[in-house]
């Protein structure tokens, strides 16, 4: 008996610590706080990075405290999880617990209205009207019903009470944020354990199927593959970029299903995953077209070549061979971009390494050799960068924003309204009184009592004029 | 005439605005008053006709989009939606000197941008979305409400330092439960358009890049901005906090607002000093 007892007094402790604002607030601000740590040491970075940016003795202490906290990684670690967790359960205890009052409140059949309670109120409108009590009644019931979802007339002794409410179920409001909350945090869950967040690069012409997850070395092989057919770049006058392009062909079963031209915020969408324009890069040409210059005569020749295949020069000079290919070569300390590197063979000599930078055609004059070899023509090749992605939570969490916005706007903005006319015939005339509550925004109460008094008032006036 | 001109002087107007505030509440005239209203609405048509031509000049440079792709041009259009939010609540709650501790944020703002390069340029591939507008007019709109909160926070502690009432100054100033109320309205508005604007962004970011959420520290700092708000709000509604202790609560929540638009640019990246691909 005395264990069950001490069971239950452990659940109801548990439950009261759950149940506290307290917890709420110290929850809100400690996610608050510890969140700015991440802000602070960039996150997800490569053990390199982190050396290269704080030197050898911070990065030993920071290592050090990843190790235990997760700090290079802090939003997916142990202890920011059981903050989430912790406000999770926080938010459900306490909805709970204070809908239970809320839901009798808002579930009545018959509104209960206490006349004694709206005298008691601090702020009320009190004046006089020289037409006896059933005639206001006329006048006051078709204004206050057209206003208030709910009213009604009680009689009294010398008069009557006229109630009316509106907006009882505004107290929703709030579970609905919180409800909105859950289904962000649940949606987020759902994404993390079903889904995937993966790239692939994919070279014009070729098609992929596998792709990299991010933060692993995993790959991820999908149920179809991905055709590039065209990557395409432009510029504004100012050289700031204008528009990535990407042409994709989704291939199933060896069949193209699905042909579409993908940019940067508008992405392909196919059987739940999602791709998207991310990056791109250029790829060494497959062809190139050399020109040889020979010093003495100027005589040009053309020749087509491609990267470690060799070819004759002209007028039996030797032969020349491409061995490399950079995106951004360097030359005494300087990136002078996109280059070939070869090597030139005589019948006689030493073989001789040549760097031919696509941007400086005349580049190889410096050499003083007796022919001058540049890259006349050459065909781009690009590859495109594709996110690649799964998230099936994503409309948990979309249906939880649209929750949010409404909740809130519920919750700040509309109240519980609930109003009270009590008119007493004293002798030829009448006292009216008009009070109301709301369960938030008391001022803005304040102030429809007030417009309310002020309306009524004037409309019995007029109306006794046109009598 | 253009924009960048209108813009300008709007910025004095503003200033003049703000100037003729503070007179009217120092001096306890009425005239400046009056005429502080009317030069503030003369700066809010300047500002407003400013970001229209704006968005119009674009157009005839051939790269047409709304003006709201930069510093300069977020810092215009917070001034904007500062001083229409005034406005309403000048008209409401009928009290000028709230204009003496608003006017001068809004002020600020314009002088601020136009330190910064006030070119229109071309949008960047990542920013061509219809949903650049819908974030950026909601955030804002959170921002300013924030901005206001921030000044009428002030407002009601130095009310508070002055007990005995004796000060004349500080009688102009509403009631300090009006003040209080005052704040709260602004921080439920805000708090409803910052979580919008966190909303749109984090749809937004779904469709240019696949994920709603990356803890990039723009996004975390927006959330930390919501997250002291969201105490503000639970501790005012269910532990009845009031006065000062919201006053200190909006006045850091404004801080974070604050570090969330212009501090975040400060911080480290890991790729702030390697090259990040293009």
């Amino acid at each position: 008996m005395t264990k069950k007892a001490n069971s239950s007094d452990t659940i109801n402790r548990v439950w009261k610590f759950f149940t506290s604002v307290k917890l709420t607030v110290v929850l809100l601000l400690s996610l608050a706080v510890t969140s700015i740590i991440g802000t602070v040491i960039p996150q997800s970075g490569t053990a390199s990075e982190y050396f290269h940016k704080y030197g050898e003795l911070r990065y030993k202490i920071l290592s050090f405290l990843d190790s235990i906290f997760d700090i290079f990684d802090m939003y997916h670690s142990w202890w920011f999880q059981v903050l989430l967790l912790l406000l999770t359960v926080n938010i459900i205890i306490c909805s709970i617990d204070r809908m239970k009052a809320t839901w009798k409140i808002i579930f009545v059949k018959v509104p209960r209205f206490n006349v004694s309670r709206f005298r008691r109120l601090e702020y009320k409108k009190e004046f006089s009207q020289s037409s006896m009590p059933d005639k206001l009644e006329q006048i006051y019931k078709p204004i206050v019903s057209g206003s208030y979802g709910y009213s009604r007339v009680e009689q009294t002794d010398n008069g009557f009470c006229l109630f009316a409410e509106k907006w009882r179920w505004t107290r929703f409001g709030v579970y609905i944020v919180h409800l909105s909350i859950i289904l962000m945090l649940l949606g987020g869950l759902i994404g993390s354990i079903f889904g995937f967040e993966g790239f692939v690069n994919i070279p014009e012409g070729e098609s992929a199927k596998k792709i990299n997850l991010r933060n692993t070395t995993e790959m991820h092989l999908l149920d179809f593959e991905i055709k590039c057919e065209d990557f395409s770049l432009s510029f504004y006058d100012s050289g700031a970029p204008r528009e990535y392009r990407s042409s994709l062909v989704i291939i199933e079963n060896g069949k193209p299903v699905l042909k579409k031209d993908i940019i940067v915020n508008d992405p392909l969408r196919y059987k739940g995953i999602n791709i998207f324009q991310s990056s791109y890069g250029t790829l060494p040409p497959e062809e190139v077209t050399l020109s040889f210059t020979i010093r003495d005569t100027g005589m040009e020749y053309k020749k087509k070549a491609a990267i470690n295949k060799p070819v004759d020069m002209p007028e039996g000079l030797g032969t020349f061979i491409i061995k490399d290919y950079s995106s951004s070569a360097g030359f005494k300390g300087h990136n002078i971009g996109e280059a070939f590197m070869g090597i030139l063979t005589r019948k006689t000599g030493n073989p001789v390494n040549i760097m031919l930078p696509l941007r400086f055609p005349s580049f190889d004059k410096m050499r003083k050799g007796d022919v001058i070899i540049a890259v006349a023509s050459h065909n781009h090749r690009y590859y495109t960068g594709l996110q690649v992605t799964k998230d099936p939570g994503v409309w948990v969490v979309y249906s939880g924003f649209i929750l949010m916005i409404i909740g809130c706007f519920v919750t700040f903005f509309m109240s519980h309204q609930r109003l009270c006319i009590e008119v007493t015939g004293k002798g030829n005339h009448s006292m009216v009184m008009i009070a109301g509550t709301s369960n938030k925004n008391k001022m803005g109460m304040q102030r429809k009592i007030e417009i309310l008094a002020e309306k009524l008032d004037k409309l019995i006036r007029s109306n006794e004029e046109k009598l | 005439m253009n924009s960048s001109i209108i813009l300008s002087v709007t910025t004095f107007v503003y200033g003049l605005a703000a100037f003729l505030y503070i007179v009217s509440w120092v001096f306890k005239k009425e005239a400046p008053g009056k005429l502080a209203l009317w030069t503030a609405v003369l700066g809010l048509a300047g500002n407003t006709a400013g970001i229209i031509l704006r968005w119009i000049e674009s157009y005839k440079m051939g790269i047409g989009h709304a003006p709201l792709s930069n510093l300069y041009e977020s810092l215009v259009f917070f001034s904007w939606t500062i001083l229409l939010i005034y406005l309403f609540v000048e008209r409401k709650y009928k009290n000028r000197t709230i204009g003496a501790f608003v006017t001068p944020l809004a002020f600020f703002a314009m002088a601020y941008a136009s330190l910064h390069n006030n070119s229109i340029q071309p949008l960047i591939p990542a920013l061509k979305s219809n949903w650049l507008i819908a974030h950026v007019i909601t955030c804002f709109i959170g921002y300013a409400a924030f901005a206001i909160a921030f000044g009428t926070s002030w407002m009601y502690l130095i009310k508070k330092r002055d007990t005995e009432g004796k000060s004349l100054l500080l009688k102009r100033f509403p009631k300090t439960n009006t003040i209080d109320e005052l704040t709260y309205q602004m921080i439920m508005l805000g708090f409803l358009f910052l979580s919008i604007g966190i909303i749109t962004g984090a749809v937004w970011a779904n469709s240019a890049w696949g994920r709603y959420w990356g803890w990039d520290p723009k996004e975390t700092w927006s959330l930390i901005t919501w997250f002291v708000y969201a105490t503000l709000l639970h501790a005012k509604m269910m532990r009845g906090w009031h006065g000062k202790r919201i006053a200190y609560l909006s006045i850091a929540g404004f801080a974070a607002v604050l570090f969330t638009y212009f501090g975040v640019n400060l911080l480290p990246g890991l790729h702030s000093y390697g090259a990040m691909g293009q």
